[in-house]
């Protein structure tokens, strides 16, 4: 089921893969290295601002966008046109540079279970684990799993950590984990299997404020550790 | 104008259509599980498609209603009585103040009163969002003692419930047509579209998703539909980056046995695709309880457009037929 555009291929390596009968991804996984994050940046800001009627929906992910769409409103034909027409006009313009949003972090404490069982598989100490997270400048690759869960590339090596053998059935809100090679905010409530090692008291995701979720992707963002006094005094979670 | 819930048996929201426009930042679609069931329930009681209405897992629900409504059921295996005498779904019929509509047995039940549930619109819907904790009903599951209020019914709906008050009836003795409603069955034939890892699949397992019966787990929830049957596996291990899926995705994790995406799906998944269930077919799932099963057929993508865009034209004329049976100054008669 795997169409392959020979259109402007050349341009943009790209691929339509139909997601059902109500949406396709634009898989962009052969475009090379660095300029996938742009290209998907700038398709999707494309799009959002000028889709055609009966697309419904806009998912970029790390490498691919996905639109879903309305069939009774937008042939798959028409959608597809529309697509390699974009992908062979496209403007790819840089990311405009913004400050890191630095995300506060109450570490260790009971909000951060398995900070010790993370510094000992490091055989190190607790406050060496806080500094390396601390250390670090994260890229949001992408919003999904959760709303407003991002999805972080740039955890140091050293801090990479197996998953819990048995997960969590309820993860508090704002937790801070470290799941493998990922580090990771839990926006709300969930299940989880990753090591818990602080909490934030910053809302990742609002309803009901003007931009829901906290983080887009491209954005950086640090951690700064704070008190658990602080983490009391500012938590925007009920 | 309001029920109250005197029983919110297993798991009874607040839903309409959903809300597809916010999945780049997370926030699951939602809505009704049977989105055919709930138009059509809708649109008994004169209601727009996308209206609030209850969406009952199984049944043990019981509402009572503290004004005059009319209300409709739609889904599959069916028993209701309103004060004791049975009700039949897929008709409107009347509730009186102080009457007591209970939900014996059901599936996937839509419980739809004219007017709409009129809960805050958030993100552009009125469903609720159980993992965000926020939408329909206070961001959960109806409990017991919970007071719903209900909006005015459109012209329709009040032209409806005229009818049936003029006739002395509380039951309406016009109903949705069969060609309008699911065949529901509890071993359905499934079609779906071809994934991007199906062709990685062994050929003991390309050979049993296309012959073999796949039953419904009991850890089947508004998210996705666990499958038990013969172990799927993979020929290659293939890295997957997480990028977007859908209601119906048919996801393999490590485990094998694969899991059918619903209402409530996430709007990004890393697991091995092996196809897409064709929309027309959701209601079909959405209807099936643990211990039911399924098997799945192959289709192209043009069959599954072409038979979206029939049901379209059916719900269309459906809908239609209404405005013109109970047109101001028509009788209610064919």
């Amino acid at each position: 089921m795997r169409r392959r555009s020979a259109y402007c291929a050349t341009v943009w390596p790209h691929s339509l893969v139909p997601l059902g009968d109500r949406a396709v991804t634009i898989d962009l996984s052969a475009v090379a290295g660095d300029a996938t994050r742009d290209l998907i940046r700038c398709l999707d800001a494309h799009v959002r601002d000028a889709c055609p009627a009966g697309v419904t929906a806009i998912v970029p992910a790390i490498q691919s966008l996905t639109l879903h769409y309305e069939p009774t409103l937008l042939t798959f034909v028409s959608l597809e046109n529309y697509i390699r027409a974009t992908l062979a006009t496209l403007r790819i313009v840089p990311a405009p540079t913004r400050a890191p949003i630095e995300i506060p972090v109450c570490y260790g404490h009971d909000v951060g279970p398995d900070l010790d069982v993370v510094a000992s598989t490091h055989r190190t100490s607790t406050a060496a684990i806080i500094e390396a997270h601390t250390a670090g400048l994260y890229t949001v690759a992408m919003i999904g799993f959760l709303p407003g869960f991002p999805y972080l590339e740039g955890l140091a090596t050293a801090l990479h950590t197996p998953r819990r053998a048995a997960p969590r059935t309820g993860v508090p809100a704002g937790s801070v984990g470290i799941g493998g090679q990922s580090t990771g905010i839990y926006p709300c409530r969930s299940p989880g299997g990753w090591q818990l090692i602080g909490r934030t008291p910053r809302a990742l995701f609002d309803p009901n404020r003007p931009s829901p979720s906290l983080l887009a992707p491209g954005d950086q963002i640090r951690f700064v550790a704070i008190s658990a006094e602080e983490l009391h005094d500012t938590t925007e979670y009920a | 104008m309001s029920l109250v819930v005197r029983q919110p048996g297993i798991q009874t929201t607040v839903q309409d259509l959903g809300r597809p426009a916010w999945q780049h930042i997370g926030v699951p679609v939602g809505g009704a599980m049977d989105s055919q069931a709930h138009t059509i329930a809708n649109l008994l009681v004169g209601n727009e498609a996308n209206a609030a209405a209850l969406d009952c897992a199984f049944g043990g629900v019981a509402v009572q209603f503290e004004a005059p409504a009319l209300v409709a059921l739609a889904g599959r295996d069916i028993t209701a009585s309103l004060d004791g005498t049975p009700i039949p779904p897929w008709h409107a019929f009347r509730a009186l103040p102080g009457t007591l509509l209970v939900l014996h047995t059901g599936c996937r039940t839509t419980i739809a009163v004219a007017g709409g549930v009129d809960v805050p619109t958030e993100l552009d819907s009125r469903s609720t969002s159980l993992r965000g904790g926020f939408g329909g009903w206070q961001g959960r599951a109806l409990r017991k003692d919970d007071r719903l209020t209900f909006d005015d019914p459109s012209p329709l709906g009040a032209r409806i419930s005229s009818h049936l008050e003029s006739r002395q009836r509380i039951v309406s003795d016009w109903s949705a047509s069969a060609t309008i409603r699911p065949p529901y069955q509890a071993h359905p034939v499934v079609r779906f579209l071809p994934g991007p890892e199906l062709a990685l699949l062994t050929a003991a397992s390309r050979d049993a998703l296309s012959h073999d019966s796949f039953a419904i787990a009991h850890e089947s929830d508004r998210m996705g539909f666990r499958l038990s049957g013969p172990p799927l596996a993979l020929s290659v291990h293939r890295e997957m980056l997480s990028s977007g899926v859908t209601a119906g995705t048919i996801q393999l994790p490590p485990g094998g046995a694969p899991i059918v995406l619903m209402a409530d799906r996430q709007t990004t998944g890393g697991y091995p695709r092996l196809g897409d269930v064709i929309a027309v077919d959701m209601p079909l799932i959405a209807q099936l309880r643990p211990g039911d099963s399924l098997r799945f057929d192959p289709v192209s993508l043009d069959l599954a457009h072409a038979l979206y865009r029939e049901r379209d034209r059916q719900l269309t004329g459906a809908t239609r037929a209404m405005h013109l049976r109970f047109a101001p100054g028509a009788d209610g008669s064919r």
